[in-house]
């Protein structure tokens, strides 16, 4: 594994964080020496071990499929950076 | 009237019952002791109107024999918990001035109860921070200072603030939250008792999320006794949260002070790091003597995968991370900066509203998830998760808690780890493996260093077993007498 400046471009591009060539270099040595932290992890018998996603042993509930809240667009909108009539403002997104 | 923000918020509740003082005068003793501390930066944002609106609300509810468990008592907030109509920022650049149209869950309980709102603390951006450094406010200065040095000291993080201000009494007892470390590790670097109760115990509606299976919320304030009270308010079942656990609260108050006759007390051997002071081990040893001498029965154990509960952190959180801040998009609410096309004001818009901590995270856990890495990273870090949540189920057969240190060192130097991610990471080498096993864990201090700093001690316990965790802690706090108190240079 190497993570060289090449790998955290394309992360960063993946991510969509802007970052200015001069902190590729500085990013991707930082990001090699955790990841080369982690690699101890290889160490652990991991044979036949369930993956574990959450922390509690429980069946996530269901709940009946209706709407239980909205129907407040101003409440919704009063964050934006960017609205008019009761709408989001957003870029252009298809040409 | 400062007499008044010395007491605990035991004392606090009862003399307000009793009406020897109102909320107002206890309130505004809160609100006059931050406006004279600004120095800290424990507060990001002081709502003295608000505060003194709400103790009026509860001085008229005590006034006719009525009122909740926490009435009329001022409490701090953590700037990750959404308040209704009051900025919200979890101390990034990105969230801008967000304003909150909705409470989170955990703090709507604590209204409820007749808690007063002193304002919202400071924490690291995102909560990804052991030092308080990663904040867009700065970071908070750690009341405690080295004894015959002025050198400023960092609080621990990222609950800071929370921290800061439970210890230089500037409010009660702070809200804050934990997903490796965050409430503990400040409570031990500030002399602060915090716990970190079962994942699914409070709540995280509401709460800007970080690493959803990690993140849980819990209280930091000054005695054993009042994080309980704090934690039955903010516990319970609730319905916007699907990992929550629909169970019963329990009075942890009650806990506090029970008996330890026969309770069974786990030693883990491999809870030693390379460096940590002597005085650490020392006080880890007189822990143990403590609770033997209070009836508890000792025994050492094991829990073999701990030294991997970091590295697998440093894939699960990152990885929860990159996929819960993909919101922050500068779309809907947040700062929006300008670029040339959609993808181009996306890059703009996350690249200068994150830090630079929350940048590295993300972009760990968005190539711990690319193809091609998924199996090798993500999905054996949660295998080995399951090993270090084995090792604790198989412990608790043997003993009903743990004791631990709570961290590898004192609080040390602002800017002193600051340059290298890994040893700031190192810090939570004893508080993680709670979180990645989803069990409780309560810091508190035992006693001071060389230096005249607090030290603490970690108390572990089984899912959904605070109540032993609380009775463990409440035999060590009386056993270590400890009263010391940071000298008040900040004003």
């Amino acid at each position: 594994m190497a993570l060289d400046i090449e790998t955290v471009r394309r992360v960063a591009r993946l991510a969509r964080l802007e970052e200015p060539d001069a902190r590729l270099p500085v990013l991707a040595r930082e990001l090699e020496s955790i990841m080369q932290w982690i690699e101890q992890l290889n160490e652990v018998d991991v044979e036949g071990v369930e993956p574990m996603s959450s922390a509690v042993d429980v069946v996530l509930p269901m709940r009946q499929d209706v709407v239980t809240d909205g129907g407040d667009p101003l409440k919704v909108l009063k964050n934006a950076p960017r609205s008019e009539d009761g709408f989001f403002v957003v870029p252009k997104v298809v040409e | 009237m400062s007499e008044l923000t010395n007491l605990t918020l035991k004392a606090a509740l009862a003399g307000l019952k009793a009406r020897e003082f109102s909320a107002r005068e206890i309130t505004k003793a809160h609100v006059d002791a931050i406006a004279k501390a600004r120095g800290l930066n424990a507060y990001v944002l002081e709502t003295p109107e608000k505060a003194l609106a709400m103790a009026d609300a509860s001085d008229s509810r005590l006034a006719k024999g009525e009122g909740g468990a926490l009435e009329g008592a001022p409490l701090g907030i953590k700037d990750l918990f959404c308040t209704e109509g009051v900025r919200t920022t979890a101390c990034s650049n990105i969230l801008g001035e967000f304003t909150p149209a909705y409470e989170s869950t955990v703090t709507s309980q604590l209204w409820r109860d007749g808690a007063v709102m002193l304002g919202k603390l400071n924490l690291d951006e995102f909560a990804m921070g052991s030092s308080n450094e990663t904040s867009r406010f700065g970071p908070v200065t750690n009341p405690w200072r080295r004894k015959g040095s002025n050198v400023s000291l960092t609080p621990g993080g990222s609950s800071g603030g929370s921290a800061a201000a439970a210890a230089a009494n500037l409010c009660l007892g702070a809200t804050a939250t934990d997903t490796g470390g965050s409430i503990r590790q400040p409570a031990a670097f500030t002399g602060t008792v915090g716990i970190k109760p079962t994942y699914g115990r409070c709540s995280r509606w509401g709460i800007v999320a970080f690493a959803s299976s990690l993140d849980q919320a819990g209280p930091i304030a000054r005695t054993v006794e009042d994080s309980a009270i704090l934690l039955k308010s903010m516990s319970g079942h609730d319905p916007k949260d699907s990992t929550s656990l629909n169970v019963p609260v329990p009075d942890f108050a009650a806990a506090c002070g029970r008996s330890l006759k026969g309770v069974r007390i786990g030693v883990p051997k491999e809870y030693r790091a390379d460096g940590m002071p002597d005085e650490i081990e020392k006080l880890w040893a007189q822990g143990v003597e403590w609770l033997r001498d209070a009836g508890a029965e000792i025994k050492e154990v094991s829990l073999p995968h701990t030294k991997y509960a970091l590295p697998c952190y440093y894939i699960v959180a990152p990885a929860e991370a990159s996929s819960n801040l993909a919101r922050y998009d500068g779309m809907r609410f947040g700062k929006r900066e300008a670029g040339e096309d959609l993808i181009d004001i996306y890059q703009k818009t996350r690249g200068r509203g994150f830090g630079e901590e929350v940048k590295r995270r993300i972009l760990i856990g968005t190539y711990v998830l690319s193809a091609g890495y998924y199996d090798a990273y993500y999905l054996r870090a949660q295998r080995v998760r399951a090993r270090i949540a084995e090792d604790f189920k198989n412990v608790f057969q043997e003993v009903d808690a743990l004791l631990t240190p709570a961290t590898p060192s004192a609080a040390f130097a602002l800017g002193e780890k600051s340059g290298d991610p890994v040893q700031m990471y190192l810090n939570d080498i004893f508080t993680v493996t709670a979180n990645l096993a989803g069990v409780p864990g309560l810091a508190l201090p035992a006693g001071l260093d060389a230096q005249g700093l607090p030290l603490g001690l970690q108390i572990l316990g089984r899912p959904l077993d605070e109540a032993t965790v609380f009775s463990v802690a409440s035999a060590i706090e009386k056993a270590a007498g400890f009263s010391a108190k940071p000298d008040v240079w900040w004003g």
